[in-house]
């Protein structure tokens, strides 16, 4: 095995796996050092909505930038992300979240997303289980469904088609151009990536992360009952509050049939157990909008813990004060959407090309707080 | 919510004998179980009906003043500390406790082989179980195959209802079991049974070091190839029961954070687990059969209602017992080439039609899993998480609640002690 690499990325989860395939594609030579498996962190636990978001400009820009590149991963082989072309339907309760659909379809079409107001009527056509009463929607046809696990797994293969190692290892700290492994052992490269998710605190304990801890269920197989991806309108406000625990409406119909069912937001709980009492919440929410679904049958309730920062925004760029570190992490819960924008991105800073969407939001030094403070 | 001294999941021998046992020492009691009546696995549609021991039992249970027996009702998940969410016929309840008995029992080990997905394939405890469910078995052909001492149970069973058993198919070899059989006569009870079973089997035909090869048939089962050494043939019938042993049902004694080892609950001389306040008895907490389990039970019982005395008398037994179940875990320890059964193409994870090559190439049952979908249909891996473990030595993980399907409504209930407060974001 070789211990001298261009790039070394820390973690297999979505977003290390898509900066892999990015920079083994550049014709880098590329490892990525796994602890666990692959996709199976924070990534196994999402729901893989692969979604535009405009909380913010730069939330817009990098979400509508990441769909159009998993657009083109997709139509190669969809099948094996487990794809769903089902769309997203942003569900308005009343007059002031149907206000909020129209400025939202405004914000889309001037950034060439397209997307169409849906009256009540056509709401329950579309969705007949919805609840009696609810004002209408916007239907966002681009947004879609795919597997995260399946996903990174692909991505990770096609790293290695491109001469990329893989090595079964955890990173214990990180040293002046590599990393050392926990068995004693040192690698070293050109650019060291940290795509540890919510775990890259362990080795650079300044980033600013943390947990915001999500509960989903899932249901046994009820085919086409459901037939969009269903969010409620308050979900944009209930992803990016900096406090306080949240639910919201957020139904995802997968190809097998089945239904999952989210989404709840929890800061630092840093366990992964269920929390019986959230996850009723949660599913209290799920049932106010959809009535029907408390007569399914649930399998299965987990967790997942998103990377957050204080902005929202994740960290894509070299890491302030360590020279030879790249931070590819905190991507709360758009990091499935997001991951194959941030590879490109990343990739574009490292090969020093120019960036095909504007880099500065998303740059660690922005919490650098030396600099901050003059 | 109800609320009660003491709570026991589970209505098997060991659950009633828990309830009995804290009950008669003074305790208030309340026994959860999905079952229709009292009797777990083996006293099955009601202890009554089965014997003297079973009937004796059964009428402590009913007798009792102090419990409360609630059958139909599915403990689903913990919700706060000391409660439960259960889901009863009438809807959900949150039961609350001061100390909790399990007592969930164990379900059979399935193993893939070619066909064992048709139609008319069945565990043997399975097959036992649709039998008192009803389904007609009379004049149909059966062969009985895999492991251990319920074989024999089931078969004579089987005979009793009509059924033409070609053949009882024990994994295990001669050698194995004569040094077994020369230690039974010491033990005149279990001769005793063994004598009865030998003359309701008849000439029943025992084959030791036998197993199924594959089953056939193009809608339904029609025949099974069978092993035996270097024989290998063909035998028609219309079923075949097979099954390799129990497993622990430690699913809920696991969301309830309590030490599991080789997928049993981990318990002391007191039957305590390692959750202060929550013991387990029975099968749950180690395969050994009913007597060990009735012995577990009353030791869990006495000392959740504070009389170790009461419970000293019963450690003889349960050692005596236990120390019986380990010759028989020896005894039918199985053989390596069950491993090899299942093809490329057979299915592994019926949930999700999961085939062994896939699985094949994961390290761990947690990378099948999340990459193929493995164990994570309705049964949450409960049938194929035991077969992964036997042909690649993984340890299934993770358990999460709720530990069986249910409705979602169900999981809307939340405990009255314990809510949250939602900041308004919405
Ligand atoms: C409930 C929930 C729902 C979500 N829904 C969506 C959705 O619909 N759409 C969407 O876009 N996003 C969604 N997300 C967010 C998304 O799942 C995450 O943003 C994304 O998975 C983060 O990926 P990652 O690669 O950064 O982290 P991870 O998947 O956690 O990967 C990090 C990897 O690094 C490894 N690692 C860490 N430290 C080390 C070390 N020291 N040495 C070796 N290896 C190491 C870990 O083992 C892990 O495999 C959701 C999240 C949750 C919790
Ligand atoms: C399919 C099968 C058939 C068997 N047949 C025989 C036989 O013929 N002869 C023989 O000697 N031995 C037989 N055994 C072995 C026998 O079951 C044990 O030796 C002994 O009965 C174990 O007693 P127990 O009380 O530990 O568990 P069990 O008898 O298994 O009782 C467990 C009880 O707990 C209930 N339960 C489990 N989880 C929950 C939950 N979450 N909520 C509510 N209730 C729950 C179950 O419904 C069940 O009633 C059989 C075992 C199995 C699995």
């Amino acid at each position: 095995m070789r211990t001298h690499y261009d790039a070394l990325i820390i973690g297999a989860g979505i977003v290390g796996a898509a900066c892999a395939s990015e920079l083994a594609q550049a014709g880098l030579h590329v490892a990525v050092v796994e602890q666990e498996i692959v996709g199976g962190g924070t990534t196994a636990a999402g729901m893989g909505h692969i979604v535009v978001m405009d909380g913010s400009l730069p939330e817009l820009v990098l979400t509508s930038y990441s769909q159009q590149l998993w657009a083109e991963l997709l139509a190669e082989r969809p099948a094996d992300h487990e794809h769903l072309a089902c769309g997203t339907l942003w569900v308005a309760a009343d007059a002031e979240e149907l206000a909020e659909a129209q400025a939202k379809q405004a914000r889309y079409s001037a950034h060439g997303i397209a997307s169409r107001l849906v009256a009540a009527a056509e709401l329950y056509a579309l969705e007949p289980l919805l609840r009696p009463g609810l004002a209408g929607g916007l239907l966002v046809p681009s947004d879609s469904v795919i597997y995260p696990p399946r996903s990174a797994a692909l991505l990770i293969e096609r790293a290695r088609n491109h001469g990329a190692q893989v090595i079964s290892a955890a990173v214990c700290a990180l040293r002046p151009s590599g990393v050392l492994l926990a068995d004693g052992q040192t690698l070293t490269a050109e650019a060291v990536i940290l795509a540890g998710g919510i775990r890259s605190q362990a080795l650079a304990p300044e980033l600013p992360l943390r947990a915001k801890q999500g509960h989903l269920a899932i249901t046994e197989r009820y085919p086409h009952i459901i037939r969009q991806q269903l969010v409620e309108l308050g979900y944009i406000k209930s992803a990016h509050a900096s406090s306080g625990d949240s639910v919201a409406f957020n139904v995802q119909p997968r190809p097998t049939g089945q239904l999952l069912i989210g989404s709840s937001r929890q800061f630092d709980r840093s366990e992964r157990s269920v929390d019986q009492a959230m996850l009723a919440q949660m599913l209290r929410r799920a049932v106010e909008y959809m009535p029907a679904l408390a007569q399914l049958t649930v399998i299965r309730a987990w967790t997942g813990l998103r990377p957050a920062t204080p902005d929202g925004l994740p960290l894509i760029g070299p890491a302030w004060q360590r020279p030879g570190v790249w931070l590819a992490t905190g991507h709360e819960g758009l990091g499935i959407t997001t991951a194959l924008g941030t590879a490109k991105l990343l990739a574009a800073q490292l090969l020093g090309h120019s960036a095909p969407i504007p880099a500065a939001p998303y740059l660690p030094a922005r919490f650098d707080k030396e600099t901050a403070h003059g | 919510m109800q609320r009660f001294e003491i709570v026991v999941v589970g209505a098997g021998p060991a659950g009633i004998a828990a309830a009995v046992s804290a009950a008669e020492s003074g305790a208030q009691v309340c026994v959860l179980d999905a079952g229709a009546a009292p009797g777990g696995q083996i006293w099955r549609g009601g202890a009554e009906r089965h014997s003297r021991t079973a009937a004796r039992w059964a009428t402590r249970l009913r007798q009792g003043q102090q419990i409360s027996v609630q059958q139909n009702t599915q403990v689903v998940a913990p919700l706060a500390a000391g409660e439960l969410l259960v889901e009863r016929p009438d809807g959900p309840q949150s039961i609350g406790y001061d100390r909790l008995i399990l007592a969930t029992g164990a379900r059979e080990l399935l193993l893939p082989f070619p066909g064992w997905t048709l139609p008319g394939v069945t565990g043997v405890g399975g097959l036992q179980a649709l039998i008192k469910g009803g389904v007609p078995i009379k004049g149909r052909r059966v062969v009985v195959a895999g492991s251990g001492p319920l074989l024999l149970a089931v078969a004579a069973g089987l005979r009793r209802s009509g059924a033409e058993v070609r053949l009882i198919a024990e994994q295990s070899d001669w050698a194995r079991l004569l040094a077994f059989g020369a230690q039974l006569p010491l033990d005149p009870a279990r001769l005793l049974q063994a004598l009865r079973l030998r003359a309701t089997l008849g000439r029943t035909a025992y084959r030791a070091g036998c197993w199924v090869e594959q089953a056939h048939g193009a809608e339904q089962l029609e025949a099974v190839t069978l092993r035996h050494g270097a024989q290998r043939w063909r035998e028609p019938c219309e079923q075949l029961a097979c099954g390799f042993g129990l497993v622990p049902n430690s699913e809920l004694a696991a969301t309830l954070g309590c030490a599991i080892n080789a997928g049993a609950v981990v318990v002391d001389y007191a039957q305590q687990t390692s959750v202060s306040g929550i013991l387990a008895a029975g099968e749950v907490a180690g395969i050994a059969g009913v007597e060990a389990a009735l012995a577990e039970g009353a030791i869990a019982g006495y000392i959740a209602a504070g009389r170790p005395a009461q419970a000293q008398p019963l450690l003889a037994r349960r050692a005596a017992a236990r120390r019986f179940a380990r010759r028989l875990e020896h005894t039918f320890a199985l053989r390596a080439e069950l491993r090899q059964l299942a093809s490329a193409q057979t299915i592994v994870c019926r949930c999700e039609d999961v085939h062994y090559a896939a699985l094949a190439e994961h390290p761990s049952w947690r990378s099948a899993k999340i990459h193929t979908r493995c164990g994570m249909g309705p049964c949450q891996g409960r049938i194929c998480g035991a077969a992964t473990s036997v042909l690649f030595g993984w340890t299934p993980e993770s358990i999460r609640p709720p530990v069986a399907p249910v409705a979602l409504a169900t999981l809307i209930t939340t405990s009255s002690a314990h809510s949250i407060n939602l900041e308004e974001h919405v």
